[in-house]
């Protein structure tokens, strides 16, 4: 069945009346001819009082054009013409009643002003800002009350959940954290190396590398990479978990979701980023250690002897102290994000997206509370 | 569709074939799912194809519509053989069809109404106006109310998904459908005005129907012939009194069984 010919008529005239005959295929496939030859039959029968559709010769017709057809004589009585369709095929008929023309409400198409929308926008993620943080710490109280509860009765323990977690969030992580780690220290090193050759105080830059990395670099880096990297995948799991009623099935089991999925995950993160945090900074230090002897010209005794005097107890203490904060910050982050998706699976996407975006922001608003905080307390 | 004149492909008993199933054989690494299957669906007719779930019925509804590679066999659609069709028949032949797959498969970022209009949109020239017009008077035609037109497909629910999917499926008024277990998921109620909706359609329109089913309901209440599927092959064709006579154990079972029990009286 090929398409020869379009949507066509003719129109014959007699004094006061018109007589259309349509011929050729009528059908949504001729696409924008089928809209022109209404609209033409519609501008020419407008002119007179009486038209007719004879619709004997249509090959084909369909719902479109059973619509454009049924509105056009519609739309002629409205303008006084009375139209009349002629010779229409049984099967025709029933086309031309199933797909009768009606008029649809335009959708109403409020226009706000973009300067209004952009204010109401602003305003509205602030408040949702305020509400996140106290929904995050009236969640917090719940993962925290869950596990006073499983210290009171450490039966409800889930140790095999705990250790499986650990594993995943902390011990799978180890090689990509001691990479990027390493590759950071190498950086700083070359770089404070390099700016600070100029003042002849090249040796400097160990005091740099080992204060810049375990008091900021090393948790830092750590803390960005496990929210990217598990922080993500707490969410997915926990929020597919949500879209497939699995977390509605724990709870009519009489399960709690916080005690069962939440608090394993949250304090494997816990127990996980410090130890992380341990290696990266380490890691880093390798990696400086490293350059500087081979790019700085300091041999490892020389590095080792100069970092000793440089940093004390307290530096790495600054560093690993964080590493908690940033864990519980990431896991309830994650976990709200991965409880709050519905229904879809993009939303899940949006979710989980979220999630890392948000814990990676938070992450870095606590370090500068942290920084602050030492600070006042010349730790 | 209704076409004044439309003389491709006669079939036996000089009706016209929409599709035609020859020797197929599809397979997924070395099991083979479909083997040396042999299929007609006659223009105009509603066909309800039945068979044991994972007996093949979706690979062999996705290898008609070209989404599944076959290993050997001839598939012809309006009587031309798709292996032997250029890209642009191809892309003909597709504008000619209609799918509805087995969840719907309606965009989730798009709203019901920029689904149906989806097909439009690529394949067709049309006014915003014209297009909205016609993507509302689909709506209607499938029964869904003129307020899911601006919804999401995260907004319906399951019956309203499949009317969504039936009314995309119908976007560019195609002369073949096929639907994937129309009514699987809903209620009988929902399950007997989809099936009358559909019985509808192909009326008013003239299509042809090729429905996957489970639902005894449907294939007594629309289907014109039912073919069955076991062990690769249609083991049975025909109205229904054919499969009834059929002797092969599970079209036995599937036509005896308790749950058919009540359409003998009807017989
Ligand atoms: N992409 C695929 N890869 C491997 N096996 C598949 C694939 N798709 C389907 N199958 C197999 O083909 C068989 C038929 O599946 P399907 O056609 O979906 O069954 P149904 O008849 O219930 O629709 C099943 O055994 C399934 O496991
Ligand atoms: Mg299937």
């Amino acid at each position: 069945m090929e398409i020869p010919d379009g949507p066509t008529f003719k129109s014959s005239r007699s004094r006061d009346a018109i007589t259309f005959e349509l011929a050729g295929r009528w059908t949504i496939g001729a696409s924008a001819a089928l809209e022109d030859g209404a609209r033409a039959v519609f501008a020419e029968a407008s002119k007179v009082r009486r038209a007719v559709l004879d619709l004997g010769a249509v090959a084909a017709l369909d719902t479109a054009g059973a619509w454009l057809i049924d509105k056009t004589r519609r739309e002629l009585a409205a303008a006084g013409v009375e139209a009349r369709l002629e010779r229409v095929r049984p099967e025709y008929g029933i086309l031309l009643e199933e797909a009768h023309y009606r008029q649809f409400e335009a959708p109403s198409g409020k226009r706000r002003l973009y300067a209004a929308v952009l204010l109401a926008d602003i305003g509205e993620s602030v408040v949702s800002f305020g509400k996140d943080v106290l929904a995050g710490v009236s969640f917090l109280g719940e993962v925290v009350a869950s596990l006073l509860g499983t210290i009171i009765a450490p039966l409800r323990f889930r140790a095999i959940s705990l250790v499986f977690h650990i594993e995943q969030i902390g011990f799978r992580s180890v090689p990509i954290i001691g990479l990027i780690n390493f590759l950071v220290g190498c950086i700083v090193a070359q770089q404070g190396i390099f700016q600070l050759q100029r003042f002849g105080a090249s040796t400097f830059a160990v005091d740099l590398i080992g204060i810049l990395v375990l008091r900021e670099l090393g948790v830092l880096l750590t803390s960005i990479m496990i929210a990217g990297r598990s922080g993500s995948a707490v969410t997915a799991e926990i929020g597919s978990m949500k879209m497939r009623e699995e977390i509605d099935a724990l709870k009519v089991m009489g399960l709690r979701p916080v005690e069962v999925l939440i608090v394993p995950r949250i304090l494997a993160l816990v127990i996980s980023l410090p130890l992380l945090t341990f290696i990266a900074d380490m890691a880093a230090l390798f990696g400086g250690l490293l350059v500087a002897w081979g790019y700085g010209g300091i041999n490892p005794a020389a590095f080792m002897a100069r970092l000793q005097s440089a940093i004390g107890e307290n530096t790495f203490l600054v560093g690993i102290i964080k590493a908690p904060f940033m864990a519980l910050v990431i896991g309830i982050i994650a976990s709200m994000e991965g409880l709050a998706v519905a229904g879809s699976a993009e939303s899940l996407g949006r979710r989980v997206t979220a999630s890392v975006v948000k814990s990676i922001f938070m992450v870095i608003v606590l370090d500068g509370f942290f920084a602050v905080f030492f600070a006042g307390i010349r730790y | 569709m209704h076409e004044a004149s439309a003389a491709t492909a006669p079939g036996r008993g000089g009706r016209d074939l929409a599709i035609s199933v020859r020797d197929l054989v599809v397979g997924f690494g070395d099991t083979l799912v479909v083997r040396g299957l042999d299929l007609d669906v006659y223009r105009g007719e509603v066909l309800g194809f039945v068979g044991g779930s994972g007996t093949g019925k979706s690979v062999l509804t996705r290898t008609i519509l070209g989404l599944e590679r076959k290993r050997s066999g001839r598939i012809e659609v309006f009587g031309e053989d798709l292996d032997k069709a250029s890209a642009a028949d191809h892309a003909r032949i597709e504008r000619r069809m209609g799918v509805m797959f087995q969840q719907g498969a309606l965009f989730s970022n798009l709203t019901v109404k920029q689904n149906i209009q989806v097909p439009m949109r690529e394949h067709l020239r049309l006014s915003p106006r014209f297009a909205d017009e016609l993507a509302m008077l689909k709506l209607a035609l499938v029964g869904l109310d003129l307020d899911a037109a601006d919804k999401l497909p995260a907004q319906l629910s399951g019956g309203m998904i499949k009317r969504a999917a039936l009314a995309r499926a119908l976007a560019l008024d195609p002369e073949l459908v096929f639907l994937d277990e129309p009514t699987s998921g809903l209620d009988p109620i929902g399950a007997a005005d989809f099936d009358e909706l559909i019985a509808t359609l192909q009326k008013t329109l003239g299509l042809t129907v090729f429905m996957v089913t489970h639902d005894l309901d449907s294939i007594y209440a629309i289907c014109d012939r039912v073919a069955a599927l076991a062990e690769g092959k249609v083991i049975a064709a025909g109205p229904i009194s054919t499969l009834l006579a059929s002797d092969h154990p599970w079209v036995h079972a599937y036509f005896h069984g308790t749950r058919a029990r009540r359409f003998q009286d009807v017989q």
